[in-house]
């Protein structure tokens, strides 16, 4: 089972490796990769020799170019492409057809890894990109029960990587348009989520409000900590009451999971964070890592050791960790 | 310019369902598409009652078309879009790759829908060959960016139809997650069926009354209303083909009949008042969706809280 960490840094590069990363992921700085925000991602320069310098440290890279090319943009997310058959990059995620397209046909040697963007929740979906694109493995959408994953496993169409830690995406991934509805700009659309520019931090007396293109996600008194606004995380008014009408801002943790995940076969289990700090990505590496081992070592005596859970309890946003989608009851 | 009425993306009881669709066959509707996209718990309708009602709609003249699930999960689910892929008879719109799967078996040509993210030439030249006759662009597309790609593709001389989310609560986002149920304190597996209670969805305002989403089971919705139907001309000039009309409970016939009659003399239908609603057609300019340039139905206004 390998361990797929986020890197939108040298630092949190640096940190993946040291703590234990079999692979690190990461996106050019630009708006083909989904965490297209200031001051993250490498340069197309530089993507050579960090690859180089990784697999001296025999760790893996994958480059995410998992945006949908925009309309008469096309040049850009060729060149990615190139970038990334060019700098020797160990496989490829993608999720639009025209990127898959491309990079099959010119580079029949790169790995191709279907990106969770894709949408693809279900076997047909994936044996039309095996069988089309020759995707090698897919990332499952956050909106899975984890008997659907063992359905989907089993099936057996390509080998599945899942994510393990961070964010928590209330929608299903590459079929979100909460974004670009409030501020213009999406992930499908701009490789971003409530990006910077268009978050505001508004302090109103005792309030804190933010806002996402100026709708109002949130108000907080001054005993609550506010959290990077997205919408799908705000509160509001629904049958009269002010509510988290999707959820609270909670983050993702699986990882009583892995027992299971491992015995059906998970190929992958990947950590979400490209946009944190190298402190973050190595603690939470860390632990993934000696939890990985642990049940490798020893599947039937695995239990969640206190200072994991402490520790990504730490990490995790808004100090809340849930089973997400994987729990049924959740949905 | 052809005139489309979208699936009902709402849980509406048989008898509403039987109704709308006998008043639609008698307006001057083109295409009609049928079947449930959102939550396949919802069964008002069987399949063969679908097909009945396709039979019905095509013997008034209408061009009838399957659409298939969108988030699709349970083998079941899979099981039911090859079902409708094969049925022999009416195009499909295919909203997920699944069904493209299961298309590119039968070899049949397929409307591709919202809920496929065909954002670009490349993508929508590929599906062109694999069978695809007509694109309905995500509903964040600027009519510049849809104009572009028809020019590309049209350089080929393959260009599909292009169908214009026109009118009515755009699709946001999917959801594992029932939030319908959720307000009413549910989990998805006990819902009781919950939003049959929402015909046009329910309310989710900002804390400073705006309103925001509108919530339809494991889909969210805008809460805005898009209107693109004044901009008719415009989005024919874009190379637009066809215009759909999204189903609300209220009006949707009738509006179906003016749009019609503007479009025929070529004037500006008005914009229909449909109270406590707000309009918007941002994403058209390559603004925020909810952004509204002339409408004149924005919030903050008059009757709108």
């Amino acid at each position: 089972m390998e361990l797929v960490v986020p890197a939108g840094s040298r630092g949190a590069l640096q940190s993946a490796i040291e703590a234990g990363a079999d692979v690190v992921y990461l996106g050019l700085r630009d708006e083909t990769n989904a965490r297209h925000f200031p001051g993250l991602n490498f340069s197309t320069v530089e993507l050579p020799a960090t690859v180089e310098r990784a697999h001296l440290k025999g760790c893996k890279v994958y480059l995410a170019i998992n945006t949908y090319s925009r309309a008469g943009e096309w040049k850009r997310w060729q060149s990615a492409v190139d970038a990334a058959a060019e700098s020797r990059v160990d496989a490829l995620i993608a999720a639009d057809m025209a990127v898959l397209e491309y990079a099959s046909r010119t580079y029949p040697d790169l790995r191709l890894h279907l990106s969770v963007q894709a949408s693809a929740t279900n076997w047909r979906a994936l044996r039309f990109y095996r069988n089309h694109f020759g995707i090698e493995r897919a990332v499952l959408p956050r909106v899975l029960s984890l008997t659907q994953v063992e359905r989907l496993a089993e099936r057996n169409v390509v080998p599945l990587e899942v994510f393990g830690f961070g964010g928590l995406c209330i929608m299903a991934e590459g079929r979100c348009l909460f974004s670009s509805y409030a501020c213009g700009r999406s992930p499908n659309n701009y490789g971003a989520c409530s990006p910077a520019e268009a978050v505001e931090w508004r302090q109103d007396g005792e309030v804190m409000e933010t806002r996402v293109g100026g709708v109002l996600v949130d108000r907080f008194g001054e005993a609550d900590a506010a959290g990077y606004p997205t919408l799908c995380k705000g509160r509001y008014q629904v049958r009269g009451k002010r509510v988290h009408a999707f959820e609270e801002p909670v983050s993702l943790n699986s990882l009583e999971l892995l027992p299971r995940l491992a015995k059906i076969g998970i190929h992958a289990i990947k950590l979400e964070g490209r946009q944190r700090s190298p402190a973050y990505v190595f603690r939470m590496t860390r632990i993934w890592r000696a939890a990985i081992d642990s049940v490798q070592a020893n599947p039937d005596g695995f239990s969640v050791l206190e200072p994991w859970k402490n520790g990504l309890a730490d990490l995790a946003e808004g100090q809340q960790t849930v089973l997400g989608a994987y729990a049924r009851v959740w949905q | 310019m052809r005139l489309a009425i979208g699936p009902v993306l709402y849980f509406w009881d048989r008898e509403r369902l039987l109704d709308f669709y006998r008043e639609l066959a008698a307006t001057p509707v083109d295409i009609v598409y049928l079947g449930e996209t959102v939550c396949s718990k919802r069964r008002s309708l069987r399949f063969p009652d679908w097909l009945e009602i396709g039979r019905m709609l095509a013997d008034h003249g209408k061009q009838v078309v399957l659409s298939t699930l969108t988030l699709v999960e349970a083998d079941s689910e899979v099981g039911q879009i090859a079902r409708v892929c094969r049925n022999g008879k009416f195009m499909v719109e295919a909203n997920d790759a699944a069904a493209l799967d299961a298309l590119m078996e039968t070899g049949a040509p397929f409307v591709g829908g919202t809920g496929l993210n065909i954002y670009n030439a490349g993508t929508l030249s590929w599906l062109r060959e694999a069978g695809l006759v007509r694109w309905v662009p995500p509903v964040e597309m600027n009519g510049e960016q849809i104009e572009q790609i028809v020019d590309e593709v049209g350089m080929s001389g393959k260009k599909p139809e292009i169908e214009l989310f026109a009118f009515g609560r755009m699709p946001l986002a999917y959801s594992a997650r029932c939030f319908t149920a959720r307000a009413h304190g549910l989990g998805k597996d006990e819902c009781g069926f919950v939003c049959k209670d929402y015909p046009a969805g329910m309310a989710a305002d900002t804390q400073e009354g705006r309103p925001l989403f509108t919530l339809n089971g494991i889909q969210t919705q805008s809460a805005a209303v898009v209107n693109l139907l004044p901009l008719w001309r415009e989005a024919s000039e874009s190379g637009v083909d066809i215009l759909r009309l999204s189903p609300l409970p209220e009006g949707t016939a009738e509006l179906l009949r003016r749009t019609r009659e503007a479009v025929d003399s070529g004037t500006v239908p008005e914009s229909p008042d449909i109270p406590g609603v707000v309009q918007c057609n941002g994403y058209w300019y390559g603004r925020a969706g909810l952004e509204s340039r002339g409408l004149g139905r924005e919030w903050p206004a008059e009757g709108i809280s």
